[in-house]
């Protein structure tokens, strides 16, 4: 019996080595042309207007239809800082007037799918839409183009931004792969066109949605990069339950699922399909975050809150929770892939994550004692229905606790009510909470750590001005030096000076595919690199 | 006989009404709303305007007294709106799913009669031999064993065996296709569902069959029958078994109706874009619309199907006459 488990479980990893090394030559080989990829999605789209959704849900299924300004490079999506020309001509274009002027040439071959031809005033449109949208129109990321002053567009091939303020922070903006680009014809009609509607310029043509099951698109023979798409089709499936959707990939009813599954699927579908299965794996722009309630007694006391961080055992934790569960790597307030990210030794520095357990929890212990927090009590834990992975963090965390004395109660509700106990009913002591982008744009992406009147979605109820200062002169500057300095003294306040919010662990995606799916390659966020038209099938 | 009809019809406004304020106020209750959900439910920034935005297109902003107002003037024009959702056009977003569930519901009836009649009556007729033991404990493992269990069982089995016995392993489709499209391709998918949720009908309809068998043959005209020498068969087919069909017919219609919406968990196992499923999501995205829509349309096939089991009473059983 012991025997047997142990061949299977050697031959899980030798699947996975295979999976594994089977991804990197696949993209030198010869792409053929045919077929149609059916892949599945775990939820459906609310609207398909890119620039008030936020979910994956919307990009899965629809961001093929549609193209961008600029895109993170899809032959190198693992890199935090390659971008490059989508819609616009050559390479992304260097700053110019002291970094605050970005001119981008629009190329003269793109088609609209309903036949008009894309100008540079249809980027206009998007763009004002995106950053200026006029009253009534609502845009989910306009804040990420705070620094930008106007934008305009000269001629018909060419679009002008201007910033107040030179920023890092603007072109990893400008490349959110829900900045579809839209007709400006369709815009100036009715602003809410692209709700309901789709028409892009992207490798695929809308063919049909039918409600609750799966959203299909066709081969654009117009399509601007020559050549592409290599599928003459696509069908995004989809299926709420990831056991189906598991098994939709082992029964060939679909052949890739581009959000990510837990390890243990992974193996499922290597012990039983082999070298059929290819796994491709990244660390992902996704973490779970701790918010501590600041209102709330004993927590509005920094010791208590050191001491809720003092006693997590990061570095243990990414070794056995990886084992089952979708977070792996232990990281600070960035993500850890991009080069604001702290290093290991700086991330020891910090309190929770120095490599001596046992002083941790030690210095966990005093600090509670020295608070006077009552151990006694069971204190409100409130976490997301969701087992992948709110409820088993969550479930970890609550015995990381309990290891310095704290007793917490974990309450765990579905999305809706979740949300409205972090942001408005606010009766929690401790919540998990998640931060989860797009691109890599570390000097947005921690406005989560801002205070609470500032930022829109801090809900731990607190102001640290402190942090505001570091978070502006960091986005104010183009010096990657001063950022990152920047970034390690507002990671220090955040997650232990001020102890404000913690960070648990880092997601880690998990794409187990049919070997058959080549030219589509794995990246730090499953918003990113879908627009299909690299994919191809070696059928 | 009509006079009972139109009188049953009337008290259908009446219920309709008392479960359009029930379902208006029980959604209000669920913490949290559609917008929250849509822009803060994936993790990533959203701006606090958008979120305002969204709350004054969809009317939620409104006084809950107005959103009454137009949910029940939209009934009176049998006009549900638009999914909060989606945004689509709620007539339509039931109506392709409704054809999904009616098929479903249908065959897993179907499913359910041609089992439990035989196999209640063989029950009856050889109560306490081993063959009503061994149709007992199918029937009460079918009451044991939740559907989608049975359909989680079903598709890994398929997996399994398929791979075992022909080296690639295959399962239904996880798309639908309507039958006059690809009547084979149709029902590689809806026969499974059907079998996993007709084996749990089957199962109470069988019980159900068995009692009311062994009660109607213990009554005086089915001794009389006896006396006059008439064949057992007979007088199982022809006296007892039509009387007993009564109960059976009661928990057919109601399970039916049940099935029309009800099948939630086995829809999202099979991946059957039906009612159920749309349920659930509705719920899940505090799609209001969507959900008072849905909750309606299953009341009313609640009281039509009741309305007709009623009727069917009375076809049935002539001493049973409606005033």
């Amino acid at each position: 019996m012991k025997g047997t488990r142990v061949k299977a479980l050697f031959a899980v990893l030798a699947g996975i080595a295979v999976g594994i090394s089977t991804a990197g030559p696949a993209a030198a080989e010869t792409p053929k042309h045919g077929g149609i990829l059916k892949y599945v999605v775990p939820a459906e789209p609310p609207s398909f207007d890119g620039h008030i959704e936020t979910t994956f849900a919307l990009i899965h299924p629809v961001r093929p239809f549609y193209s961008v300004l600029i895109k993170v490079n899809p032959e190198n999506p693992s890199s935090t800082t390659d971008f490059v020309c989508d819609v616009c001509v050559g390479k992304v274009p260097e700053a110019t007037d002291d970094g605050k002027t970005y001119t981008f040439k629009i190329r003269d071959d793109v088609y609209f799918h309903s036949g008009e031809k894309m100008t540079a005033q249809d980027v206009l449109a998007t763009y004002k839409k995106i950053i200026f949208p006029p009253a009534g129109v609502a845009s989910a990321r306009k804040a990420f183009f705070v620094m930008v002053d106007s934008v305009t567009a000269p001629d018909d091939h060419t679009v002008v931004f201007k910033l107040k303020y030179p920023s890092g922070a603007f072109i990893p903006a400008l490349a959110v792969p829900f900045n579809w680009i839209y007709q400006k014809a369709k815009l100036d009609k009715d602003m809410h066109w692209y709700e309901t509607h789709i028409d892009g310029s992207g490798a695929f043509i809308f063919e049909k949605r039918e409600a609750g099951a799966y959203i299909s698109g066709k081969k654009d023979p117009r399509y601007y990069l020559k050549g592409k798409p290599y599928l003459d089709g696509f069908q995004a499936i989809f299926a709420k339950k990831q056991a189906l959707r598991v098994q939709a990939i082992r029964g060939d009813r679909a052949a890739i699922e581009f959000r990510g599954f837990p390890p243990k699927a992974r193996d499922d579908l290597v012990r039983a399909l082999g070298n059929k299965i290819t796994v491709e794996e990244s660390d992902w722009n996704c973490v779970l975050i701790t918010t501590v309630n600041h209102k709330r007694k004993p927590w509005d006391d920094v010791r208590a809150r050191r001491a809720l961080t003092l006693a997590v055992d990061r570095w243990g934790g990414s070794k056995y929770l990886s084992k089952i569960a979708i977070v792996k790597t232990v990281g600070g307030i960035v993500f850890p892939g991009s080069p604001l990210a702290a290093t290991k030794s700086e991330l020891e520095q910090i309190a929770g994550y120095w490599p001596d357990l046992q002083k941790s929890r030690a210095e966990a212990r005093r600090l509670l004692k020295e608070a006077g927090v009552d151990l006694n009590k069971t204190y409100y834990f409130n976490n997301r229905a969701v087992d992948q992975p709110y409820k088993i963090v969550g479930t970890w965390l609550i015995d990381q606790w309990k290891q310095v004395g704290l007793k917490f109660e974990q309450h765990v509700f579905p999305t809706g009510p979740f949300y409205d106990m972090l942001r408005k009913k606010k009766e929690y002591d401790v919540s998990l909470d998640f931060n989860c982008q797009s691109v890599v744009n570390p000097l947005v992406d921690v406005s989560k750590f801002i205070s609470d009147d500032r930022s829109g979605n801090n809900y731990g109820s607190y102001q640290d001005r402190d942090i505001d200062k570091l978070f502006d002169a960091m986005n104010r500057t183009a010096d990657p030096a001063e950022q990152r300095r920047d970034m390690r003294q507002m990671e220090k306040l955040a997650l232990d000076t001020h102890a404000n919010a913690f960070i648990t662990l880092w997601w880690y995606r998990i794409i187990p595919h049919r070997s058959y799916v080549k030219g589509w390659k794995v990246s730090p966020s499953h918003y990113l690199n879908q627009a299909l038209d690299n994919v191809w099938l070696d059928k | 006989m009509y006079r009972y009809i139109i009188k049953r019809l009337l008290l259908v406004i009446p219920t309709l009404f008392g479960a359009a304020v029930l379902v208006f106020t029980l959604l209000r209750l669920i913490p949290g709303d559609i917008c929250e959900l849509r822009l803060a439910g994936s993790g990533g920034y959203f701006d606090q305007s958008a979120l305002d935005i969204c709350r004054h297109d969809l009317g939620i902003d409104q006084p809950m007294i107005v959103q009454f107002g137009h949910f029940v003037w939209g009934l009176l024009h049998f006009d549900f709106g638009k999914s909060m959702w989606t945004g689509q056009p709620i007539a339509s977003e039931i109506s392709m799913r409704f054809q999904l569930s009616m098929e479903i519901a249908i065959l897993a009836t179907i499913v359910a009669i041609l089992v439990s009649v035989p196999l209640g009556t063989i029950s009856a007729v050889k109560q306490n031999t081993w063959i009503d033991y061994v149709v007992r404990a199918i029937s009460i493992a079918g009451i044991a064993m939740p559907s989608f269990w049975l359909g989680i069982l079903i598709i890994l089995g398929l997996l399994i065996g398929t791979q075992h016995f022909f080296g690639a392993p295959w399962m239904p489709p996880i798309t639908y296709t309507p039958i006059w499209v690809d009547p084979a391709k149709n029902l590689a998918l809806v026969v499974w569902p059907a079998i996993a949720t007709g084996y749990r009908y089957s199962a109470v309809a069988t019980r159900m069959t068995r009692s009311a068998l062994l009660e109607v043959l213990r009554e005086d005209y089915v001794r009389t029958a006896r006396a006059k020498g008439l064949f057992e068969k007979l007088i199982i087919r022809r006296h007892a078994l039509k009387n007993a069909m009564l109960p059976v017919i009661t928990v057919i219609g109601i399970e039916f109706a049940f099935l029309i919406g009800g099948l939630v968990v086995t829809e999202q196992v099979f991946n059957l874009n039906g009612l159920g499923k749309l349920f659930v999501e509705s719920v899940t995205n505090n799609d209001y619309t969507m959900t008072q829509a849905l909750v309606m349309l299953v009341v009313m096939i609640f009281l039509m199907v009741n309305l007709l089991v009623d009727i069917l009473y009375a076809w049935l059983d002539p001493r049973i006459r409606y005033r």
